[in-house]
């Protein structure tokens, strides 16, 4: 049962997540953060790990959150789960829906989903610093202000907009990442 | 002398080296698989390629899987899709298995701690950087920005007073209301072309879309 229930999870997350990676982060953050799954905070050090290593990011994080639920079995059927809705439909697509995207209710449906997707990554990257910074999950909750994180928000756009409009040069993630880290020992060991 | 396998083993080794060595998702990819499979292998036509990409794009799913299945049913039908799909997948789940299997303890080290908490605030800042990516891509008409507006609004009002609202539940009522909005843009045009009255244009002209080629042809 436990199995089937993570396995059929994934499978939703794979058959609502449109724009990739990033696009099911929202979708995988509140049903897992809901369910007690993971914590916030070990969300968000899974997203990093699945940022900094190879592969897709969405098969990296089912990969990772099936493997802290159920161990290899877990890994297994929740990449499977998220995967297969994306097969079946580019399946269907290719070999017999070929104008999928000529059809106009098509496009309407997407030009209302596009902006949603938006808005969620954007939302739910705002969500997660408000916990980040304030402590705060919700209202109701204690604040507790976490100054240093913002400081090293501030360093990473100094950087990440400094390197763009100075060098031309976008960071990557992995650098970006890494040099968080040097600045999370700096500031939250050494200091 | 082209033997069927040495073909699908050469596609499956092309997904397992893309799978294995892209950072950063399927965005990531788009420029291996260009070269891998329009410009040295040949197999797939650069139009082709294109149209590969907006499928992959609009549809749901990881975007690697979405090209990845793609790819491999032009190249090979469907056992070409089902092993370019656990090529691509498969480095990435097993890399992950391991790092799985070792994390809560490499975690448990003092400075890994005091690293990830730095982590944490780079994770919220590539988050928030990639929504304002796909922010900046969208359509400037009303319908879209008041869309993301709302979902934006609701989803961390929402969240600030815990109120459980599934983020599957904004992307498909949105997705309702666009094709709403279809409707009612149709029905208009029957009822203005009923009218023997030319449509009227609509103020976003920069759309690339089919609306835009359909006005030309109309002229």
């Amino acid at each position: 049962m436990f199995y089937l229930r993570l396995f059929l999870l994934f499978l939703e997350i794979g058959a609502v997540s449109f724009g990739g990676g990033y696009g099911m982060l929202s979708v995988i953050r509140d049903q897992v953060l809901s369910r007690g799954m993971l914590t916030e905070e070990q969300l968000m050090n899974f997203i990093a790990v699945a940022e900094s290593t190879p592969g897709p990011i969405a098969i990296n994080m089912a990969t990772f959150i099936g493997a802290s639920q159920g161990g290899f079995l877990g890994a297994l059927l929740a990449t499977l789960g998220v995967i297969l809705p994306a097969f079946t439909i580019i399946l269907l697509v290719a070999a017999i829906l070929k104008n999928l995207l000529k059809y106009e209710g098509v496009q309407g449906f997407l030009g209302g989903v596009r902006p949603a997707v938006a808005a969620l990554i954007l939302a739910t990257a705002v969500t997660m610093g408000i916990r980040t910074f304030f402590g705060l999950g919700n209202v109701y909750g204690e604040c507790s202000f976490n100054y240093k994180g913002l400081i090293i928000l501030g360093v990473l756009i100094a950087v990440g907009l400094g390197s763009k409009y100075l060098l031309k040069k976008k960071v990557s993630p992995i650098l970006m990442i890494l040099f968080s880290a040097v600045l999370g020992i700096v500031f939250y060991g050494l200091i | 002398m082209k033997k069927p396998l040495p073909k699908l083993l050469s596609l499956f080794l092309s997904f397992l080296k893309i799978g294995a060595f892209t950072f950063g998702g399927g965005y990531a990819m788009i420029a291996l698989l260009e070269s891998e499979f329009v410009s040295r292998k040949k197999w797939i036509g650069r139009e082709e390629f294109l149209d590969i990409l907006a499928v992959s794009e609009s549809t749901p799913g990881p975007i690697a899987v979405n090209t990845a299945t793609y790819i491999g049913y032009k190249v090979a039908g469907v056992i070409g899709s089902v092993l370019s799909t656990l090529a691509v997948c498969l480095p990435a789940f097993a890399i992950i298995f391991v790092i799985s299997l070792f994390f809560d303890k490499f975690l448990a080290l003092t400075y890994v701690g005091y690293a990830f908490r730095g982590v944490q605030v780079a994770v919220v800042y590539l988050i928030a950087s990639a929504g304002v990516k796909v922010l900046k891509g969208l359509k400037r008409d009303f319908f879209t920005i008041a869309l993301a507006v709302a979902v934006f609004a609701c989803f961390v009002t929402l969240s600030l007073f815990a109120v459980s609202f599934s983020s599957i539940f904004y992307i498909l009522i949105c997705g309702v209301l666009g094709l709403a909005l279809y409707f009612v843009r149709m029905l208009a045009r029957k009822k203005s072309t009923e009218n023997k009255v030319d449509p009227p244009d609509s103020p976003t002209s920069p759309e690339p879309s089919e609306q835009a080629a359909e006005h030309r042809r109309d002229e």
